[in-house]
């Protein structure tokens, strides 16, 4: 799996930095040149995406052995000894995957060669622009594949950094705001994840792979075993008050992330005041860290925990899909409103990972990939027509189906996969993760199924509103979607059709991963509970 | 024909109009005629393929069922149960091979129709298309053997009614009516849904008969009896919507804004008969209760959609409440358990309610044409006040029409009349055996109602004068395109295609082909057995026949005397019951309560949310923010702002200083010290406390500006870092604060380890 002597991962995950440094090199009046050296650049790494795909063995699980990764690397990175009470400080470069981050390498390879293709006429700063994206590009891919903790924290906060110029700079009115709201806000769920880290930093040791002596570690693997706490650490025995404060402090760290009522509020003000290509990517990807995080780090290594809150988690969800879909409806800005629809459709992952059980977690692993091309769409279908007409606003528009008939068939498609139509990718995850939940916490699922019907109001709503009536004189001449536009939205529209008809192909990915996890959830708490408190 | 050729000729039937879908959606306008007749030429194709599996199903597997299942989805080896596949599939019985051919017939000759009525329409192609991918999902709810694939195509039917209810999109109230129609679809829907998700909880499979066979056996989901009933209830919910029942009614009568021939298809003869398919096939797990639920629901429906039908005057308004009220018949049918009788219903129902919509589309698309010739433009071409006399403009309408609505009536040698008689004798079994009287009232006061508003609608349309000459003028037959349909669909509605027997279907092939099936629930929730209801319809039958008879004449000889002969005025009627009237005119107020209920609450509270989302919860994020701000640059500005959030802030830091004060004085204090002591400690304390909030009032930053620069310089460098660091929060560079965080973080975990 190596090329040129570096493996598969370190490819799709640095190539971005290769290409920012040849843009970097390239004068900035060719923007011919940039944009062709992005969209090379993020479609070898497409290419490598899909390489991993379908060269994954779906037979071997991941989770929390190394044996079951694939596409494994790992040497180590930082080596210091005898540094005052840390004594040795170990740190490794351990990439690799499982089948719950492979759907995101995909996915996170995806929206970015969609977003490049999205910026493809940006005025200010180009070659500026598109460094910043490839930098995030490499930030995303990066906590994707990492295993080491000390590597994930990295690659989150590098991430951060270009996504606050790219708001700051390249944002509409209120950008500077929404730019530092979510640099804030991210920050602080940065800083409680670090406590985490750090408490089970001096919590779990392993023996030196060269000499044998217990060192402490940033292994994400090595946090799973519950043999591996020291007995007398903060976070040894099982359901005590410190694994508790650290799981809570973990998810807050990750529930800004996703975003988590009632700490979503970054998420409207980033969406509308981004860039088109950003809230694609906003949207697409960096919501599903969130969740991502929680699944692979929060759940196996807190088991404990994470049952025991499974009900509060199912009850947040409950939250997210219902006043997200009632908020979505109130609005009169259309990105606004998409940006409010994610926060109802994350409550849906939510709620299958709430479930703690197989059709739960795979309907929520599947809905983080469907959330992220289904919500790309819909910002990009935002983005055609606000670069035409200027306005977002929902009143000014109708009867577009008259005036722009190509632009309307793919937004009808893009609509009803959001409104979780059967036959579309999003009613596959959104049913799993409804079966999954309602097992586990029956009259929350009940009551949330009441989102399936608000969000059908409101998207037909919306639909009504701009795309049928009368159409309105004022935009009589406004020209149908082009063909760069719908380079970005037709591939993202097939592979939604796809995964509704077939949702196997992915699926098969996850399903023996997301079976482990389960079991691993399940039995994990009961095998900490054997060790002496 | 061997089992397997049904199976795949029964694919190819269900495949047929997704492919004229495909091809129409993206190539319609490089078709000649836009591709009309290669997906009316498929409807054809799959008419005749049906019709060949129906009768090798009848004459040579009449007692069998085939079934064909894939793999879908692999779950692999799940945890807690073992490896699970949810595995999909199609089957073919009886109930299949007729449906099959009803959706087909209908189908394919609304296809026909359409060619005729839509000529010349903006969106023609489109047009053909959406009714392709209607036939394909209608089908597939059909073909299928489990309730996933139920759920799939009943929600993507949703998805064609909606398409083809806003055809005409650039009316408000086309777009208004298709939007209407999902989102209440959808209230049932969710309502199924639920009901799959406690059948699959338990059972782990969708399909049909695994189900069945489990609950055979004495497996109930979860556990106990009432969740069972609670999954009949919820699934039959899916039918409230789908069928248009009472309390979800409210959107079929508005879904007429779409084309009439799609009225036909969808909103009268299939789709909307799903729901009454979906209780047919989840009937072997109805409980007792849940038949009865479903028997009121049914008989409530037929009530107050007859009841708003005879004071309409909009011919597709008065065909819509009608239609609610048939299938209201339909579904108490079977929640009486007439299981043949109400299944019967919908088939003879689906081919003369078919016509009467086509028929009103022939008269509509008449009258808009005269009208139009005439230079008119107010008339309303649908409101039968401004038709009548169409009788000899019209001859193959009016006839056609006539026979469908003496089927509807229940008139001897017509379909309706077995299949309406047959309902009617099992609510009159029902009755007895169980003491539930008012249902066979209702059934028999509502077979009168219908006799009576469907007779009133083809005299004020096709009999006596027309009051202006000049506008019908122009009215001529519709073209044999149009004709042609309604001609089968009136021979459709005679006795002959059921039964040999004009007086009883029991004697034809639909009573032999189409059995009850054995409840699969527990004895002691079970409703009556086939055995006993069938003694108690045998008793039945001649007085249901009598009393049906009784009624419909009655109702036909009111509405002669009424709008044929004029005996009686219909207008002095309804001005003596002038509330009543007002109260059925205006459809029970339904929409209007619906309206500001729902509609009005739901956006009230989004409304609500959006507020408290933007005030409470953004206003606490940014208040954070502001009040990290006024650390750093003290009370003195917020002072000067002078807003309530500043004053109310300056009141916590006041609060806040004097408890610093008080811990520190208490603390600071010896035990068991004297008064003067105390004293002392306390005026300490009052000092702290003034010291705190004079910093607070300064702020971090502007101690460091005003009291530390005036220090020795070591001292104000390192200040100075202080306010570069809290002040530099605001501009981005968050990162240096963030390694101070996490050299504390460390020195504290380290403190603890």
């Amino acid at each position: 799996m190596n090329f040129l002597g570096i493996g598969t991962l370190s490819w799709i995950t640095f190539l971005p930095i290769l290409g920012m440094i040849a843009v970097l090199l390239l004068p900035k009046e060719n923007r011919n040149a940039i944009r062709w050296t992005a969209l090379a650049i993020t479609f070898l790494q497409l290419v490598a995406a899909a390489f991993i795909f379908f060269n994954f063995n779906r037979g071997l699980a991941g989770i929390n052995t190394v044996e079951g990764m694939q596409f494994v690397e790992k040497v180590s990175w930082i080596n210091i000894k005898g540094v005052p009470w840390f004594g040795k400080i170990y740190v490794e470069y351990f990439l690799g995957v499982d089948g719950l981050s492979v759907p995101m390498v995909l996915l996170t390879a995806l929206i970015s060669f969609v977003a490049v293709i999205a910026s493809w006429n940006i005025e200010k700063a180009f070659k500026g622009y598109m460094v910043m994206l490839l930098l995030l590009d490499t930030g995303m891919m990066g906590v994707f594949v990492s295993l080491d903790f000390f590597l994930f924290y990295v690659f989150w906060e590098v991430m951060l950094l270009p996504m606050y110029f790219l708001i700051g700079i390249w944002g509409g009115p209120r950008r500077e705001y929404a730019a530092i709201k979510f640099f804030l806000y991210t920050l602080l769920g940065s800083v409680l994840m670090l406590l985490a880290i750090i408490a089970l930093y001096f919590s779990v040791t392993i023996p030196d792979p060269t000499t044998g002596e217990k060192i402490y570690t940033f292994n994400m693997l090595a946090m799973m075993n519950p043999a591996n706490f020291e007995p007398g650490s903060l976070l040894a025995g099982t359901s005590t008050y410190w694994r508790y404060l650290a799981y809570i402090a973990l998810f807050i760290g990750f529930a800004i992330k996703v975003p988590v009522f009632p700490f979503h509020t970054w998420l409207p003000d980033a969406h509308v005041e981004a860039p088109t290509a950003i809230s694609v990517i906003l949207a697409g990807v960096l919501l599903k860290m969130g969740t991502y995080g929680l699944l692979r780090i929060g759940y196996p290594m807190f088991p404990d925990a994470a049952n025991h809150y499974s009900w509060a988690l199912a009850v947040l969800a409950f939250i997210n899909i219902v006043y997200g879909a009632l908020c979505a409806m109130a609005q009169k800005d259309f990105k606004k409103l998409i940006a409010y629809s994610s926060v109802s459709h994350m409550g849906v992952v939510l709620l299958g990972m709430s479930a703690m059980n197989t059709q739960g977690m795979l309907g929520a692993v599947f809905q983080m990939f469907n959330h992220g091309t289904i919500t790309a769409m819909l910002f990009l279908i935002v983005g055609v027509i606000y670069d035409r007409a200027h306005t977002r606003d929902l009143d000014a528009f109708g009867g577009l189906a008259i005036t722009m008939p190509k632009y309307t068939g793919i937004m009808t498609v893009a609509f009803f996969a959001a409104l979780g139509l059967p036959g579309l990718s999003g009613f596959i995850s959104e049913a799993f993760s409804f079966l999954g939940a309602f097992q586990t916490h029956r009259y929350i699922t009940i009551a949330s199924t009441l989102g399936i019907v608000l969000t059908a109001a409101y998207m037909l709503w919306t639909l009504q509103r701009v795309f049928l009536g009368q159409p309105n004189e004022k935009w009589a001449g406004l020209p149908d979607i082009n063909g760069r536009e719908l380079a970005a939205l037709v591939p993202l529209a097939i592979i939604t059709l796809w995964l509704g008809v077939y949702p196997s192909t992915m699926l098969d990915i996850m399903t023996t991963s997301v079976n482990h996890l389960v079991e691993f959830v399940k039995q994990g708490g009961a095998a900490v509970a054997m060790l002496p408190k | 024909m061997s089992p397997e050729t049904i199976i795949q000729l029964s694919v190819v039937i269900l495949l047929l109009p997704l492919l004229g879908f495909t091809l129409l959606i993206f190539f319609n306008k490089r078709l000649p005629r836009q591709g009309d007749w290669l997906e009316t030429g498929i409807l054809f194709l799959a008419l005749a393929l049906s019709l060949v599996v129906f009768a090798v199903k009848m004459v040579s597997y009449r007692h069998e069922t085939f079934q064909a299942t894939f793999t879908w989805v692999n779950f692999g080896n799940v945890p807690g149960f073992g490896p699970m596949k949810l595995e999909l599939g199609i089957m073919v019985d009886n109930l299949v091979a007729i449906m099959l051919v009803v959706v087909n017939v209908v189908s394919a000759l609304v296809h026909l129709f359409s060619i005729g009525y839509m000529h010349g329409d903006v969106r023609y192609g489109r047009y053909f298309a959406y009714l392709g991918i209607f036939t394909f999902s209608m089908l597939g709810i059909v073909i299928t053997n489990n309730f996933w694939m139920m759920y799939v195509f009943w929600e993507l039917v949703g998805l064609s009614s909606y398409l083809l209810i806003g055809h005409w999109f650039e009316k408000k109230s086309a777009s208004d009516a298709a939007k209407k129609a999902f989102v209440v679809n959808r209230v049932g829907d969710i309502g199924m849904f639920t009901g799959i998700m406690i059948l699959f909880a338990t059972f782990h499979t969708f399909t049909f008969s695994t189900i069945f066979e489990s609950m055979q056996s004495g497996n109930i989901p979860l556990g106990s009896e009432a969740w069972l009933t609670a999954a009949g209830i919820l699934i039959f919910c899916g039918a409230i919507g789908k069928s248009a029942q009472f309390p979800l009614h409210v959107w079929l009568p508005d879904a007429m804004e779409g084309p009439t021939p799609v009225s036909a298809l969808i909103h009268a003869a299939t789709m909307v008969a799903a729901g009454v398919y979906l209780i047919a096939r989840a009937f072997p797990m109805m409980t007792a209760d849940a038949l009865m639920f479903i028997a009121y629901i049914g008989a409530i429906t037929a009530f107050i959609s007859a009841t708003i039908a005879i004071a309409q005057n909009d011919i597709k308004k008065v065909l819509a409440y009608s239609t609610v009220s048939q299938l209201g018949y339909m579904v108490m049918g079977l929640g009486v358990g007439a299981y043949t009788a109400g299944f019967f219903h919908l088939v003879t129902h689906a081919m003369f309610k078919a016509g009467l919509f086509l028929g009103s589309g022939s008269v509509i698309h008449a009258m808009h044409h005269a009208l139009h010739h005439a230079g008119d433009h107010h008339t309303d071409p649908q409101d039968i006040r401004n038709m009548g006399g169409l009788r000899s403009k019209m001859p193959i309408t009016f006839w056609t029409f006539l026979i469908y609505t003496l089927a509807i009536s229940g008139i001897p040698f017509t379909s309706g009349f077995l299949s309406k008689d047959e309902i009617l004798a099992g609510t009159l079994a029902f009755g007895s055996l169980t003491g539930h009287k008012i249902i066979p009232i209702i059934g028999f006061f509502v077979a009168g109602l219908t006799a009576f508003y469907m007779f009133r609608l083809v005299i004020v349309v096709f009999f006596g004068e027309h009051n202006d000459h000049h506008r019908i003028e122009a009215v001529r037959e519709s073209p044999k395109t149009m004709t042609i349909p309604l001609m089968v669909f009136a021979a459709l509605s005679f006795f002959a295609f059921y039964s040999p027997n004009p007086f009883g279907a029991a004697s034809g092939w639909f009573f032999d082909a189409i059995h009850r099936p054995e409840s699969v629930v527990p004895l002691a929730v079970a409703a009556v057995g086939i055995e006993t209801f069938e003694e108690a319809l045998h008793h039945s039958h001649s007085l249901a026949m009598i009393l049906s008879l009784t009624v419909a004449g009655l109702g036909i000889l009111i509405a002669f005397t009424t709008y044929y002969w004029k005996k009686i005025s219909a207008d002095a009627v309804a001005d003596k019951l002038k509330p009543l009237h007002t109260f059925f005119l205006n459809k029970w107020y339904f929409d209007e309560f619906y309206e500001w209920m729902f509609v009005g609450g739901t956006k009230g509270l989004a409304r609500a949310y959006a507020w408290f989302d933007n005030r409470i919860i953004d206003g606490i994020v940014n208040g954070v923010g502001s009040w990290t701000k006024a650390i750093t640059l003290g009370t003195r500005q917020n002072w000067e702002e002078g807003s309530i959030a500043s004053i109310f802030y300056l009141g916590i830091t006041g609060v806040i200083s004097l408890y610093v004060g008080w811990i520190a004085g208490a603390a600071m204090m010896p035990f068991g010290a004297s008064l003067g002591t105390m004293v002392g400690y306390g005026m300490l304390g009052l000092a702290v406390a003034g010291l705190t909030f004079f910093l607070f009032y300064v702020g971090v930053g502007g101690f460091d500006n005003s009291i530390v620069d005036g220090l020795v310089n070591a001292t104000a460098y390192l200040a100075g870092f202080l306010g570069l660091l809290t002040r530099r929060v605001q501009t981005g560079k968050v990162q240096t604060y963030l390694a101070f965080v996490i050299l504390g973080v460390m020195v504290f975990f380290l403190w603890f380890r």
